[in-house]
């Protein structure tokens, strides 16, 4: 399989504090990984390098075959590659609609099309995914007024209205309760099956990452601790200490 | 639904047309509250659909204003020798070269502040909440100092606007004029706003206000949009200017043209009484406003300030979502906010 992400030896210093360092892992197309590490650990921080909200200090960061370390959000966005947040950003004044609208990608967009219409089409795709996460019949609602756990699947319906090829998810399942947590596992594999897209996910639940992942990465203080398949993971003493303490 | 709306929108218009008739005494008032109406959604643009509270807006009806004015005389005689000597007396516009010169001074006072937009836009958009807030404030004053020092437009001591041509009808043909020319400007903002609020340009700025972070990781250029966003505005506030600035007929820089202790801080106020971030905010907003403050004016004069004072404290506290949010809030479901308990079976595709 090819490789989509490659992340080759990156370092993130915030000052003193080292976020990330000389972290390398390679995502391949159409998989799920997993990335776990205890708090403060540089997860989120990957995140952004990866997507551009800030430069990083030394590495690269390869997607799709294109240099994507020094992109600006947007055009990393265009290209293909999409986040979610830890804690969720909707549009909390639109309704759901609205807000899987705004999200599609506009086939052009110029300074021309600023004032393009909202083609037709897009409300029905709309009102497709949003039925995929259970959110169909509450469309009509001002996003903020949904649930907490419903926000979050309203936040992946609209990263998937987006048609990204590759998905960078931070923490889905947390704050969400245990019964539509097997509902967000069920979607996510679907999500990667059938829309073929590939996803990267945080994940502090070891339940649902083991369950999903093909392959996890596991980072500690900023440096990458550990990976392989989920066996590997869950066996693996460096792992355990670095969760629970060593001994 | 559409019955009733087409039946609204056209007593409007029919009164519109037909209230320099049927009130003559308030022919003046109801064009200065058809302005106020184009200054309340023009700054909704920003404060309201975009979430940028702009403070500085006035600064393109004072452009517009002096646009107008300038050009007017300008296209016909020297702009120096009308500004030094009280030009008035001296160069008298024929009835063709008054409308001549102010279709091109009304195309050019929207023209040019929607270029002043997006240069300083280009700048300065790009601080967030009240970093632009405040940057803002200073562009009006800023603004009114520099005219108070430019001679061509005569400094602290204004200008005059060219006078109504003799030889064409009286005081009460000008004013019936100028009427019908706030009305069509309002009009027209208002028909260009309501399309544009429906396109991805709406849409756009309702998500920049809501999360601008997000916005721009689902690859959005939000720059561009908020550049155009003020530019829209820029553009009809400036043409408004420009008519005031003819309506009136003295422009002064402080006082009335870059007057932000007044119109700039009225179009936020009518905008926010109105409800933010709705399309017919500001226009009930800036009626209700107008009507007030002239009662202000009329039964507690000396005290009018203190009263709208008041009124601002009231609005404030008790409706800071203003008339069309709390409508919005107490009653959802008539903006269209329902759980729709039909359940779907629908296919799940992407393409």
């Amino acid at each position: 399989m090819d490789k989509i992400l490659e992340v080759d030896k990156v370092y993130k210093y915030f000052g003193g504090v080292k976020a990330n360092e000389n972290i390398s892992l390679t995502v391949e197309e159409g998989s799920i990984v997993g990335l776990i590490g205890p708090n403060g650990s540089g997860k989120t921080t990957l995140f952004n390098s990866i997507v551009g909200t800030h430069p990083i200090d030394r590495g690269s960061i390869n997607f799709d075959g294109k240099e994507v370390s020094a992109l600006p959000v947007p055009v990393v966005a265009k290209l293909g590659l999409l986040r979610t947040f830890q804690q969720t950003r909707i549009y909390g004044k639109l309704n759901c609609v609205q807000n899987m609208l705004i999200s599609s990608k506009p086939e052009k967009d110029n300074i021309f099309t600023v004032f393009a219409k909202i083609p037709e089409e897009l409300t029905a795709k709309a009102g497709n995914l949003l039925n995929f996460v259970g959110l169909y019949q509450k469309r009509k609602l001002r996003a903020g007024d949904l649930s907490f756990g419903q926000q979050k699947l309203l936040e992946l319906a609209m990263a998937l209205m987006n048609e990204p090829k590759m998905l960078l998810l931070d923490e889905p399942t947390a704050g969400i309760n245990p019964t539509l947590i097997n509902g967000i596992i069920d979607r996510l594999i679907r999500v990667n099956k059938e829309f073929s897209i590939t996803l990267l996910v945080i994940e502090h639940n070891m339940r649902v990452i083991m369950n999903l992942a093909q392959k996890i990465f596991c980072l500690a203080h900023g440096k990458l601790l550990a990976e392989g398949t989920p066996e590997q993971i869950k066996n693996d003493k460096r792992v355990i200490d670095a969760y629970l303490g060593a001994q | 639904m559409r019955k009733n709306n087409l039946f609204i929108y056209g007593l409007i218009l029919v009164l519109g047309i037909a209230a320099p008739f049927l009130f003559p005494a308030y022919k003046l008032q109801i064009s200065f509250m058809w302005i106020l109406v184009v200054l309340a959604l023009t700054w909704d643009v920003q404060g309201g659909q975009m979430g940028y509270n702009s403070f500085g807006n006035i600064l393109f009806f004072g452009i517009g204003m002096y646009i107008c004015a300038g050009v007017q005389i300008g296209l016909f005689f020297p702009l120096a020798e009308w500004t030094a000597s009280g030009g008035e007396k001296t160069f008298i516009h024929t009835p063709s070269q008054y409308f001549q010169g102010l279709f091109v001074g009304l195309i050019l006072s929207g023209v040019v502040p929607a270029i002043v937009a997006a240069l300083i836009g280009y700048g300065i958009l790009g601080l967030r909440g009240q970093y632009f807030a405040i940057c803002t404030l200073g562009l009006g004053i800023a603004a009114g100092e520099i005219a108070s020092g430019i001679e061509l437009i005569g400094a602290g001591q204004g200008m005059t606007a060219p006078p109504w041509p003799k030889g064409i009808g009286g005081t009460e043909l000008r004013s019936q004029f100028f009427y019908y020319l706030c009305f069509v400007l309002m009009v027209v903002t208002f028909i260009f706003l309501k399309w544009a609020y429906q396109t991805r340009f709406g849409l756009v700025l309702n998500a920049i206000r809501d999360n601008e972070d997000k916005a721009e990781a689902m690859g959005i250029h939000t720059m561009r949009y908020k550049i155009i966003g003020w530019v829209v505005s820029a553009f009809f506030l400036g043409i408004a200017g420009g008519l005031m600035g003819s309506m009136i007929g003295y422009i002064e820089p402080v006082e009335i043209a870059f007057a932000g202790a007044t119109y700039g801080v009225f179009m936020v106020l009518m905008a926010i009484l109105g409800g933010k971030g709705t399309l017919w905010g500001p226009v009930i907003g800036a009626m209700a406003f107008h009507i007030l403050k002239e009662g202000f004016w009329t039964f507690f004069l000396g005290w009018q300030y203190v009263a709208l004072g008041a009124l601002i404290v009231i609005i404030v506290v008790f409706f800071p979502e203003g008339i069309m949010g709390s409508l919005r809030e107490k009653y959802p479901e008539r903006f269209g906010e329902v759980v729709d308990e039909a359940d779907r079976k629908a296919q799940v595709e992407l393409k």
